[in-house]
């Protein structure tokens, strides 16, 4: 087990006060708080290493060139993907499943095709794919969610067919924290010839991640939820499908020639080696070296000891929530089928009601819809609340949240 | 000329069915901005001087001592900027 308590003494932010109160800080779904080792790491890089990578031959880019390329290959490691060529670095989830959306999708998917989308995908995994659909004329069909907010396995294996050729899935739902099989979803996916892209953006900061043994074709996640900085995130590809790929976007960096013909007077284009050709303009270099530290970070905690840890809070969180009358949980209610995620709601309270009032005693939890829409209206909730956990969380703040929320019962 | 962005720091519309207003206070007028918030609103309920349930003109919202305010089943944004002005200004 890990211990957060020592764990808590690397993120600065965590003494601070907020409302005269310790903070507690339970919005970790949305993006997590950043250890002092990954704030070094980028603090010393704009101190001594500075320079764009790659085409230059002085020392400094020589050294960015390095790290830059290292992060590929430590995030390629953290999940097991073969090499660094399988690793592509982008904004964040959204942008790697518009990657996915435009890169793929637009030269494969065409009218009569179906994208398989699941009802509790947050808005970055079913927006692309309607927009994506009216340009090129595919069916978008939902996979249902059971009433507990489990996959419906029955229903997707009964709707799979030969005209689908994608599976869109979390691995973690963002609303509440279900852990999806994606790993039999895939298998089922291939047997009918269609890929799977995994959002990935609430498992791959949580779980142990081993993309050979899910056998999926792509996974996406962002760096600022795993203690890594914003802007930065990665999407994992099987090679063979991303040699196939044309780029998503052009520009430098991308390419390995551009050349002008005189005969056609076009410019004739070849593509950069990967991950490169997917990495068009200047990428964000620190951004990639402050998530190699943060994926250090977590390597040495060990990513078992992070699940343990927040299953067990998650355990000890959904259980104390019970002794409070008027709070309603949503989603399993088991925590070994979640992540560290809990939705709830205060009967008689709005969710932002119950986020403001734990805000004035330093709780930071969200409230709203969580860009997960359609699950809501499956739950038939106008909004709800959302603890979620982290490596550092302890059961002494549980308590805390829990003596708040029986003083909002009260109101 | 006063105007509500002199006390206004922020107004967060939430998203869904619900359309709540949550208005943050601009942080060093905080306190001015709550005062001046209580003097002119009704009190309905106050829970340990930190969180006020408030009526001002037929419009019932929620302050916080932090320098928040939630304020629910208002039409649209003029509206609440107009309750907002007749509050502060």
């Amino acid at each position: 087990m890990l211990d957060p308590y020592k764990i808590r003494e690397d993120f600065p932010i965590l003494k601070r006060k907020i409302n005269n109160n310790p903070l507690i800080y339970f919005d970790n779904a949305a993006t997590s708080q950043k250890p002092k080792q990954v704030i070094d790491t980028i603090k010393n890089f704009y101190e001594n290493h500075n320079a764009n990578v790659h085409r230059a031959v002085h020392t400094l880019s020589q050294e960015a060139s390095e790290l830059y390329e290292k992060a590929h290959e430590e995030v390629a490691n953290f999940i097991n993907a073969n090499g660094m060529e399988e690793i592509v670095f982008v904004r964040g989830t959204t942008e790697a499943i518009n990657l996915v959306a435009y890169a793929w999708g637009l030269p494969n998917l065409k009218k009569g095709d179906e994208v398989l989308v699941s009802l509790m995908e947050h808005h970055s995994n079913i927006v692309p794919w309607e927009i994506l659909s009216k340009l090129t004329g595919f069916n978008v069909k939902y996979i249902e969610v059971n009433a507990d907010g489990t996959l419906n396995y029955k229903a997707f294996e009964n709707m799979i067919s030969n005209k689908t050729k994608i599976v869109c899935i979390s691995q973690v739902s963002n609303f509440s924290g279900v852990i999806n099989d994606v790993k039999r979803v895939a298998r089922v996916a291939h047997e009918h010839g269609a890929l799977t892209i995994v959002d990935g953006a609430q498992s791959v900061p949580h779980l142990p991640i081993n993309v050979k043994d899910l056998d999926v074709d792509f996974l996406a996640f962002s760096g600022h939820k795993m203690l890594g900085p914003t802007g930065i995130g990665a999407l994992y590809g099987k090679r063979e499908i991303f040699e196939e790929m044309s780029p998503f976007q052009g520009g430098g960096e991308m390419i390995r020639e551009v050349s002008f013909n005189q005969v056609t007077e076009r410019c004739s284009i070849t593509w950069n080696d990967l991950p490169w050709k997917f990495e068009a303009g200047t990428p964000n270099i620190c951004g990639g070296v402050g998530l190699m530290e943060a994926v250090k970070y977590l390597r040495k905690l060990g990513m078992e000891n992070v699940k343990a840890h927040e299953c067990m809070l998650t355990e000890y969180a959904m259980r104390r929530m019970q002794e409070c009358q008027k709070v309603k949980i949503y989603g399993p209610t088991d925590a070994s089928v979640k992540c560290g995620i809990i939705p709830f709601n205060v009967e008689g309270s709005s969710s932002h009601d119950v986020a403001l009032f734990l805000d004035n005693y330093g709780i930071m939890i969200r409230s709203g819809l969580h860009c997960a829409q359609p699950l809501h209206e499956i739950f038939k909730l106008e909004s709800s609340a959302r603890a979620s956990f982290y490596i550092y969380n302890t059961r002494e703040e549980v308590d805390r949240f829990i003596e708040v929320l029986k003083e909002i019962e009260q109101v | 000329m006063v105007a509500i962005e002199d006390y206004v720091a922020r107004i967060e519309e939430t998203c869904g069915k619900e359309k709540d207003f949550i208005v943050i206070f601009k942080y060093d007028k905080k306190e001015q901005t709550v005062a001046k918030i209580l003097k002119k609103a009704k009190i309905e309920k106050s829970i340990s001087a930190i969180i006020f349930e408030l009526t001002f003109k037929n419009v019932s919202f929620r302050l916080y001592g932090t320098g928040k305010a939630i304020f629910r089943n208002l039409k649209d944004k003029s509206e609440l900027q107009n309750v907002l002005a007749d509050l502060l200004l």
